[in-house]
């Protein structure tokens, strides 16, 4: 048993949550639905954690799917950068399901709640699919599943506020042109090297930085997924979507969505393409750059006026996806670790935060910023979880978010950019105004008349403090984190997966 | 007796306990104030074991972990260090009693966080005392501006809650829109971050790229109050008096200047500073900020205001000091944290002490409070007369030591700035004295009648420590010497 589960351990990982899915069809109870989804989930968290200890002790891992060899077959491959990958979306996975089911029984309508929990396995499949694989299409079957998923969890978001269908709407769209040309781009690679193995296509491509139809190819695909990451100014999908999805769509999106599409648009630019092409060279520095650094700040100051809380975070998450495609566009080891950790971190410190208001929305029915006044002692472990979290986001030593910030700091000035270190910092102060007028309206605002002491259930409290917890415990002991990002950098730039 | 390394292993526990027990303990107030004294008095000993300890040669280094590769949270002991934790841990001690006295008086609301937070700060600050490298100290740094953030919002007014914004909003900008960048680019250029003796940048860095990372420190290190971010300081006032007392006159403040003077030494170099000259502009900076602050400060009616002012002028002397770059700056710098610290915290606890006892804040309603007062006015007396430098009070010495430096480095004008600076210190301190003593009560005035002859002192437990910080600055005239002797030990 043990040795078919090694032997098999890549594909589990993905068929596992794609077989358990329609299982819950048949037999539409919620609270089997719930029970079912949270059994296959910590399944294959725990498979992820198998993954990411076999990359530890061998370079990579190659699985050939039905025994059909690469290329012509499809090809599982699995290194530091994307077994990180997918354990934060198993882990987050497991965590959100362990969390949602009074957040889901309160905002989904009754006869949908079964669908939920069936669209967010088939979203985790879709996910780690797309971080598994190491075939350009089937990377694009995986992402029209994860997102197909996604647009209906948005939807499912219509009962508590009709907006969320017109976002759902607008995300479809836009995702769909993004899957879109994504495949344009495939096509036109395999029409130049007739191959679809990401590995045969970096040594295919590798003399051919002149060939029109390749950047032709490159530039499809970077707009393509960068529709995915949500680079700005191509995030116009993303503040409705994450404002109107339920409380837990959010959580689950947010930690882990944009966070496989960064990965795969790495693994595209350095190992498919390599920066030994000029053209992407030119693109890093004159496009990636300067949109990096503007995405760290318009949404930021954007942030800094919202009025509701989640599409505050909305927001800010725009801005922190413009530190990692800084780190990207430096294409140095050290701002790719930079990079691949903040991936990790984000996703925790996101995660945390939106649970938090998942709380608030499942007790407030709101999370409009003027009626979180006294949170702190209505909800005092929430509210702890949620400034614990804002601290992170800032960047607060002790947590997270000032290890990817030392990192990403570290690595501009290592490539002769101080600079950025500066405009770095500058955007984190911004995030200090955003996180602190929830911090203070929740601590330091009398509590309404009549509103009495009702924190959340512990089936919420316990997950979400597991992630502020991870918050401060990843930001004082790196040693996992920071090796398992040095390796994806160095697995990123050194070469084919 | 334990010994001394694991005393300096338990100087950075015993204050987490404490808070966590002090929590625990917030039920019953009796109790809570019990646990809050003890933990100041074992953590108080223990330093003193350390500190016996370190004299023997018996404590050597302790490494925590590494947060990022190569750079350990670690902690070390060196003079400076030794007598900024002796401080502060001593005067925690005073500052408990003294707050238990303070926040029964005024039935202050949320107790238990403010001595849950006040707990936490006391250990961020020895553990900034003790910081062995620049990253272990920034990172103390940062969680003492967070932990005393809840003490400066404390009454939860609007009035709190936007002094506390600006108070959180200077120190967190500065520290990591500048001192990260400071640190991290010392990281780069020189790849340690570990202070020693002769600094760690000489011969790594372009000579002119300097002044401009000893300003991305100076400006960064917000707590020292250097202009034009000394807002914070005067908005912090809106925290209860205790707060202000400990905290922003000895521990939060002091750990800024702290650090300037390690920054200075050990990781410049007096010796590189001097021959390079890049720190010239800050000591006009500092000299601007040390006469335009005693200014502001005569201008000020209410009186923790004008003392707030007053601390921003008298931190300016330390960064006055490190800015010198001589071995008698340095060491006047560092003996004036000590004389200012007992001097300033006196006169704070005596400003809690009138608003305690007769609820007034403006020194223009303070005449002839003295009379009824003597023991407070007198504390704040001495208190103000060691602020201005006069002997036989410790304030004195550490004038003495920076005219000595200036002289030494031939500025004759920062001599002179230092004379005017203490004559303005007399036009702003003395004043409330006398008005205090010698002005007649006004008839009927206040609301409770003052004029039956009786004393209206405040509560003992407001009375004792300030008298007692007052009597220490006048052992600390007398015992100055030893103290000097001891803070040279950290240029050899």
């Amino acid at each position: 048993m043990l040795d078919f589960v090694t032997e098999h351990l890549p594909a589990l990982q993905v068929v596992v949550p794609l077989i358990a899915a329609p299982v819950i069809l048949l037999y539409q109870k919620e609270a089997f639905a719930w029970g079912w989804a949270l059994l296959t989930t910590w399944t294959t968290f725990a498979l992820s954690g198998l993954l990411v200890h076999e990359v530890f002790s061998q370079e990579f891992i190659s699985y050939d799917l039905g025994g059909w060899a690469p290329p012509l077959g499809i090809e599982y491959r699995v290194d530091a950068a994307n077994a990180l990958v997918i354990a934060i979306v198993a882990g987050i996975a497991a965590l959100v399901t362990t969390y949602a089911r009074k957040s889901i029984q309160a905002e989904v309508q009754g006869r949908n709640q079964p669908f939920f929990y069936v669209l967010l396995l088939l979203c985790v499949s879709g996910l780690i699919g797309v971080a598994i694989t190491g075939d350009a299409f089937n990377l694009f079957v995986f992402l029209e599943i994860s997102s197909l998923s996604t647009y209906t969890m948005v939807a499912l978001g219509g009962r508590r506020d009709r907006r969320a269908y017109t976002a759902a709407i607008r995300y479809l769209i836009t995702g769909t042109i993004g899957a879109t040309f994504y495949v344009i781009g495939v096509g036109l690679l395999y029409m130049v090297t007739g191959t679809l193995n990401m590995a045969d296509l970096a040594v295919s491509i590798a003399g051919m930085d002149n060939n029109t139809t390749v950047q032709a190819a490159f530039a499809f695909i970077v707009i393509g997924l960068g529709l995915k990451v949500a680079i700005f100014p191509l995030h116009l999908w993303l503040p409705n979507a994450y404002t109107y999805a339920p409380s837990v769509v959010t959580i689950f999106l947010a930690a882990t969505s944009t966070k496989v599409a960064v990965y795969a648009l790495m693994r595209f630019l350095f190992t498919v393409f390599g920066i030994r092409f000029d053209f992407e060279l030119d693109s890093l520095a004159f496009l990636f750059l300067p949109l990096a650094i503007m995405g760290m700040f318009i949404p930021s100051i954007v942030a800094a006026f919202q009025v509701d809380v989640k599409r505050l975070l909305a927001y800010s998450s725009v801005a922190q996806i413009g530190y990692m495609l800084l780190g990207i566009s430096l294409a140095t080891s050290a701002s790719l670790t930079a990079t691949s950790i903040h991936l990790f971190n984000h996703a925790l410190m996101k995660a945390a935060l939106f649970m938090a208001l998942g709380a608030v929305m499942l007790r407030l029915k709101s999370t409009i910023i003027d009626d979180l006044a006294g949170i702190g002692k209505t909800m005092p472990w929430t509210t702890a979880g949620f400034a614990l979290g804002g601290l992170s986001l800032i960047g607060v030593p002790l947590t997270v978010g000032f290890v990817s910030k030392w990192l990403l700091i570290q690595a501009s000035f290592a490539s002769q950019q101080p600079w950025l270190a500066g405009l770095i910092v500058v955007s984190s102060l911004i995030a200090v105004v955003y996180v602190w007028r929830v911090v203070e309206v929740a601590y330091f605002s009398p509590v309404p008349e009549g509103r009495v002491r009702q924190e959340a259930p512990l089936s919420m409290l316990i997950p979400m403090w597991v992630l502020v917890a991870a918050n401060i415990y990843f930001g004082i002991d790196t040693d996992i984190t920071i090796r398992l990002a040095s390796l994806a950098a160095e697995a990123l730039l050194g070469g084919a997966p | 007796m334990i010994d001394a390394q694991t005393a300096f292993l338990a100087a950075f526990i015993i204050p987490a306990i404490g808070a966590v027990l002090i929590a625990l303990t917030g039920k019953s107030p009796n109790l809570r104030e019990t646990v809050t004294l003890i933990t100041a008095i074992i953590l108080f000993a223990d330093i003193l074991i350390v500190f016996h300890g370190y004299l023997a040669g018996d404590v050597s280094e302790i490494i925590v972990l590494e947060i990022i590769p190569s750079i350990p949270i670690a902690f070390e002991i060196e003079p400076l260090g030794m007598i900024f934790a002796t401080l502060a841990s001593g005067l925690w001690i005073l500052n408990s009693i003294y707050s238990i006295g303070y926040m029964r008086g005024n039935n202050e609301e949320n107790q238990t966080r403010f001595y849950v937070c006040f707990a936490i700060a006391i250990g961020s600050t020895v553990a900034i005392a003790f910081a062995a490298n620049m990253f272990t100290l920034f990172v103390f740094y940062e969680v003492l501006t967070l932990s005393t953030y809840p003490l400066v919002a404390h009454k939860e007014t609007e009035e709190a809650r936007r002094g506390a914004r600006v108070y959180f909003g200077i120190l967190i900008s500065t520290s990591i829109g500048f001192l990260l960048v400071a640190v991290v680019w010392t990281w780069i250029v020189s790849g340690t971050l570990d202070f020693e003796l002769r600094g760690i940048l000489s011969g790594k860095i372009d000579e002119p790229l300097l002044p401009l990372l000893l300003a991305l420190y100076m400006f960064g290190i917000g707590k020292a109050a250097l202009m034009p971010f000394h807002r914070w300081l005067p908005n912090a006032m809106v925290a209860p008096t205790p707060v202000s007392a400990l905290l922003h006159a000895v521990a939060v403040v002091k750990a800024g200047v702290f650090t300037v003077l390690k920054v200075t030494v050990y990781i410049f170099g007096v010796d590189f500073l001097s021959t390079t000259g890049a720190s010239q502009w800050l000591m006009w900076l500092a000299a601007f900020t040390i006469l335009a602050s005693s200014l502001i400060a005569m201008t000020k009616d209410n009186l923790k205001a004008r003392l707030a002012y007053s601390t921003i002028s008298q931190l300016s002397y330390i960064t006055l000091g490190a800015a010198l770059a001589t071995s008698m700056g340095i060491i006047g710098g560092a003996l004036h944290i000590v004389m200012h610290a007992f001097g300033k915290i006196t006169l704070f606890m005596c400003a809690g002490a009138i608003y305690v006892a007769h609820h007034k804040t403006e020194i223009s309603d303070m005449k002839g409070l003295g009379r009824v007062m003597p023991w407070t006015f007198g504390a704040f007396l001495v208190g103000a007369l060691s602020i201005i430098g006069l002997p036989p009070l410790g304030g004195a010495w550490s004038k003495f030591a920076l005219m000595i430096a200036a002289a030494d480095t031939g500025q004759l004008v920062m001599m002179g700035v230092l004379m005017v600076s203490s004559v303005l210190n007399v036009a702003y301190l003395l004043p409330i004295v006398f008005r205090g003593f010698f002005q007649p009560l006004p008839e009927g005035g206040g609301a409770t009648s003052l004029n039956d002859g009786k004393l209206h002192e405040a509560p003992l437990f407001c009375i004792i420590p300030p008298v007692l910080t007052a009597f220490g600055c006048l052992l600390l005239f007398i015992y100055a010497d030893p103290i000097r002797i001891f803070i040279a030990l950290m240029l050899e």
